[in-house]
């Protein structure tokens, strides 16, 4: 049990004066943090600890905490803290928290949010989730073990993250004696490392989670510690309020507000800096200027805003702005940009394609983005930098990202809410990844788009047709080749312009370098879809015939194109139809091993969910899906 | 520049309506689940001021068991014509056949008025996003849950394979047919919900606070009597206590405590004083250790 007076909570105020209790603690401010530590650390143990310091424990949970502690603890006879939050079954069981949870206690100046991460090695992805919220960090360290491979790997994260403030909490104290001696070398140890990585500052505190020492008040076991004890630190530490608002005016619209025609509000959450009625703002992207006329609520216009708060602004002028926009400060305006360098953890079972596309979300803002192959991963563990072509599941790595768009932001060291991002895989709709842009590349702010006279409209029209492209997907050996050709002379017949892009032929030149690994595949398509793109600005009917495997892909085109310009046909033939017919001899290959990511084989083929027109060529000759895919084109 | 200190409920808030804000923009066709308690409260007050001066973009839905206490309906009615919002309630056809009560029902009772209806409700109307008012300190697995909760086409959770959720980024994209539960309310604890309807002044049921109120003892928990369905054992009349509520359901599945707290910083300093937690006063808690994570994969709210 604790050595000292349970000052929190039970205030003298609450039983003798509960209106002056309230006043006063209508003004605590809040602190997010994060715990994290290895298995055995003992974070848990801290966590219940500081719950129970703090009186958050009532006497029904007590009563549950010590039958679970007789039943299942590891401390003997003594109160398992650790099992108070432990939360699911599943890992109940198994003795290890396998996920992220938030703890809440309050003391009278503080209200804390603790996110409970996981010391085990395969869930970076939840350590990260834990801090990206967190303003500050308790990294745990056994007395007996000192600073760990694991210690390293969460203080480069913590880092990574953006959290300024450290606490190194050297804990099991009471395990080496209260002993001052091991408390200075870890401490010396961890200065050196944490230098290293360009953590500028840190707190030690000795503690012990179990016995409770200085985890309230300073402890009489180690009187040699003149610091402060870890909650009085965590009531003190300096909050982000002030550096946030003192940056200029920054507030990704999130949604806009328009009950009737006289009012148009824009609401969103202030990312950065204050904001009064007059102030002049500047849309992003695009560049249009107007003042702030209200900022509206409920109870009353309000006269000032600032970062960390939800309003509803209005402007002087009708000017266009929509959710994905950003307002700032017009005098001081955010970057735009389309090609960035970025930071990436990669969250998911499936890793990363290069090359494909995902949906990116920043601020309120949804865009299709591409990841380049990482110029580096990052071993966690020593921050060496490995080449790597992909990441996977926990892996981080720096990489350039392009968008689809001119997005605005801000690089991630500056504004968590305008550097920050996540990646989205456009089929199961998971979230793959998070980001943090580092900086814009050059090659985005300098390329401009060229406009040119002819527009695509006047090519189509002096070929008296319409451009489209019919893209032919299915395994090898359906027939995709045989059909697109005959569609092409038929086409030809009735004067139409067009060209057939075939896979095997554009592997001879444009994409001679390269291969057949997903990454490469992805590529591959990728730069078939921008040939067929440029083909049908110039007003062609383009004919692909390519396995093109993977759904992304095929979608990834189609959103190139200009709405209904794009007709997938899935030219539908059973595996063993194909395999059976073999008319290059690749399956038989693929079969003996002697050839790598076969679709069928040893590479998977995802079929259509809804394509404009399905082939089935067990039923249908080539003639016959020919004249349908042109009865489809031309009604 | 002078920083103004944001104080926890200020940032409490800001998130709220963030995410509230955050499905309005992304949801095809959200709905707020009302079930008339503080916590609902709370949550509708913030989801009037996200969207002042216009009416919250989406209905109210009650999942009725036929059962709550009668001032509990009450309130319903006057909150939604008090936001201006569309009140939709749903009844289990099934269970109201069947006649399920919680007297001879146990945990049916809940399964089926509650699980079932809800469920039911969602694929009536094809709601895709529903708000819930739960929050991460009630109970050790909402600890765990995500803001944004997504349940598959049969409406189950899956607390092992749950989306990673960072800064104030949500990813609320989903395939027909899944849905997503939101908690706008999930980092707020009891005391900060009392303390809100403290400082913003919002209405909530008179049973939270202390009244006499004819009761009876049944299992360790003080019921009210609330209307003649009530069985009473032979003999039994219900005594008359100053009691109040600190968590509302199904009148005879929730137990009050004796309270003579008639004004809120009353309640709040009850509350305060109080050794235990608030979900005690539920019987449907009890039933074996990790219930709430069962109910919770099987869909309940």
């Amino acid at each position: 049990m604790s050595t000292q007076d349970p000052i929190y909570k039970t205030d003298a105020l609450i039983a003798e004066d509960i209106d002056a209790y309230l006043t006063a603690h209508q003004h605590k401010t809040m602190l997010r943090f994060l715990t994290c530590g290895s298995v055995d650390d003992g974070k848990s143990t801290l966590i219940g600890r500081l719950l129970y310091d703090s009186k958050m424990i009532f006497e029904d949970q007590l009563a549950a905490l010590e039958a679970d502690s007789r039943r299942i603890g590891t401390q003997g006879q003594e109160i398992d803290f650790a099992l108070l939050v432990d939360g699911l079954a599943a890992e109940r069981e198994q003795g290890i928290t396998i996920d992220v949870a938030y703890r809440f206690f309050a003391t009278e100046k503080r209200k804390f949010i603790v996110a409970d991460t996981p010391g085990h090695e395969q869930y970076t992805r939840n350590m990260v989730t834990g801090a990206s919220t967190a303003d500050l960090a308790v990294i745990l360290v056994d007395a007996r073990k000192g600073v760990l491979t694991q210690t390293r790997r969460h203080s480069y994260l913590v880092h990574l993250l953006g959290i300024r403030h450290i606490v190194l909490a050297v804990n099991k104290m009471d395990l080496v004696g209260y002993d001052q001696a091991v408390f200075d070398r870890i401490r010396a140890d961890y200065a050196a490392f944490a230098q290293g990585i360009g953590i500028a500052d840190f707190t030690a505190i000795p503690i012990s989670g179990f016995k409770g020492d200085n985890i309230t008040a300073p402890s009489a076991n180690t009187p040699w510690y003149t610091g402060p004890a870890l909650l009085p630190h965590l009531e003190t530490v300096e909050l982000e309020d002030t550096r946030d608002q003192a940056g200029a005016f920054r507030m990704p619209v999130q949604w806009v507000n328009r009950p009737n025609l006289d009012f148009r509000g824009f609401c969103g959450l202030i990312s950065s800096g204050q904001v009064r009625p007059g102030d002049a703002v500047r849309v992003l992207p695009g560049g249009k200027t107007s003042t702030v006329a209200r900022i509206v609520a409920l109870e009353g216009d309000r006269d000032l805003a600032v970062a960390g708060e939800s309003v509803t602004l209005t402007l002087a002028d009708e000017i266009d702005c929509s959710r994905g926009q950003v307002l700032v400060a017009a005098q001081d305006p955010l970057e735009v940009a389309d090609q960035f360098e970025a930071t990436i953890v990669w969250m998911d079972e499936a890793e990363l394609v290069p090359g494909r596309s995902y949906w990116l979300k920043i601020g309120t803002q949804t865009v299709a983005a591409t990841i380049h192959a990482p110029k580096y991963e990052v071993n966690v563990n020593t921050q060496e930098h490995l080449a790597s072509k992909t990441l996977d599941l926990n892996a981080i790595g720096v990489a350039v990202v392009t968008t689809d768009r001119q997005i605005p932001f801000a690089p991630y060291a500056e504004n968590r809410d305008l550097g920050g991002f996540i990646l989205i895989d456009r089929h199961t709709n998971h979230t793959v990844g998070a980001g943090m842009i580092r900086f814009a590349l050059r090659r985005a702010q300098n390329i401009h788009w060229q406009a040119t006279d002819i527009s695509r409209a006047h090519h189509a029209a002096m070929k008296n047709q319409k451009p489209a492209v019919l893209w032919l997907t299915g395994l090898s050996g359906s027939g995709k080749s045989t059909i697109a050709n005959i569609v092409e002379k038929k086409l030809a017949r009735m004067n139409r312009h067009t060209f057939l892009l075939d896979g095997d032929n554009v592997r001879h030149g444009l994409n001679k370098d390269l291969g057949f690994t997903e990454a490469d595949r992805v590529e591959n398509i990728r730069r078939v879809g921008e040939v067929a793109k440029l083909m049908t600005d110039a007003g062609l009917i383009v004919i692909t015939a390519f396995i093109s495997p993977f759904r992304s892909e095929r979608d990834m085109v189609r959103g190139m194109m200009q709405p209904g310009e794009f007709m997938e046909i899935f030219v539908d033939t059973p595996l063993e139809v194909a395999e059976g017919r073999d008319v290059k001899g690749l399956y038989a290959k693929a079969r003996a091993g002697q050839l790598k990511n076969f679709t069928g084989i040893d590479s998977p083929y995802e079929a259509p969910e809804a394509p404009e027109l399905r082939i089935d060529t067990t039923e249908t000759t080539p003639e016959q899906a020919a004249d349908l895919i042109i009865a489809r084109l031309i009604p | 520049m002078n920083a103004k200190t944001l104080t926890h409920l200020q940032r409490l808030e800001a998130e709220s309506i963030h995410i509230l804000r955050e499905v309005a923009a992304e949801a095809e066709k959200p709905v707020m689940l009302y079930s008339v308690g503080k916590d609902s409260a709370v949550m509708l007050h913030l989801a009037k001021k996200a969207f002042y001066p216009a009416p919250p973009p989406f209905p109210l839905l009650h999942v009725d068991t036929t059962w709550k206490f009668r001032d509990m309906y009450v309130m319903r009615e006057k909150a939604a014509r008090t936001a201006g919002m569309e009140l939709l309630i749903h009844q289990n056809p099934e269970a109201k056949a069947k006649g399920i009560n919680p007297f001879d029902h146990g945990p049916l009772h809940t399964d089926m008025w509650k699980t079932e209806g809800l469920k039911q409700a969602l694929d009536l109307y094809g709601f895709d996003v529903a708000f819930g008012g739960a929050r991460r300190d009630e109970e050790k697995s909402r600890a765990k849950e995500r803001v944004f909760s997504f349940r598959s086409a049969n409406h189950r959770w899956d607390p092992k394979n749950q989306r990673p959720e960072l800064w104030r980024l949500y990813n609320a994209r989903k395939a027909k047919g899944e849905s997503v539960r939101v908690f706008p309310i999930s980092n707020w604890t009891e005391l900060d919900i009392w303390q809100y309807i403290h400082l913003e002044g919002i209405e909530i049921v008179p049973l939270y606070f202390a009244a006499p109120r004819p009761t009876v003892d049944r299992d360790g928990l003080i019921l009210m009597v609330d209307d003649d369905r009530f069985r009473l054992h032979p003999g039994e009349v219900p005594k008359m206590r100053s009691v109040r509520f600190r968590t509302l359901g199904c009148y005879p599945l929730t137990g009050a405590v004796e309270s003579t707290a008639t004004t809120l910083p009353q309640v709040i300093q009850e509350m305060l004083l109080t050794t235990t937690s608030e979900r005690q006063g539920r019987a449907i808690d009890h039933d074996q250790a990790a219930s709430m994570e069962k109910k919770k994969q099987e869909g309940y709210f």
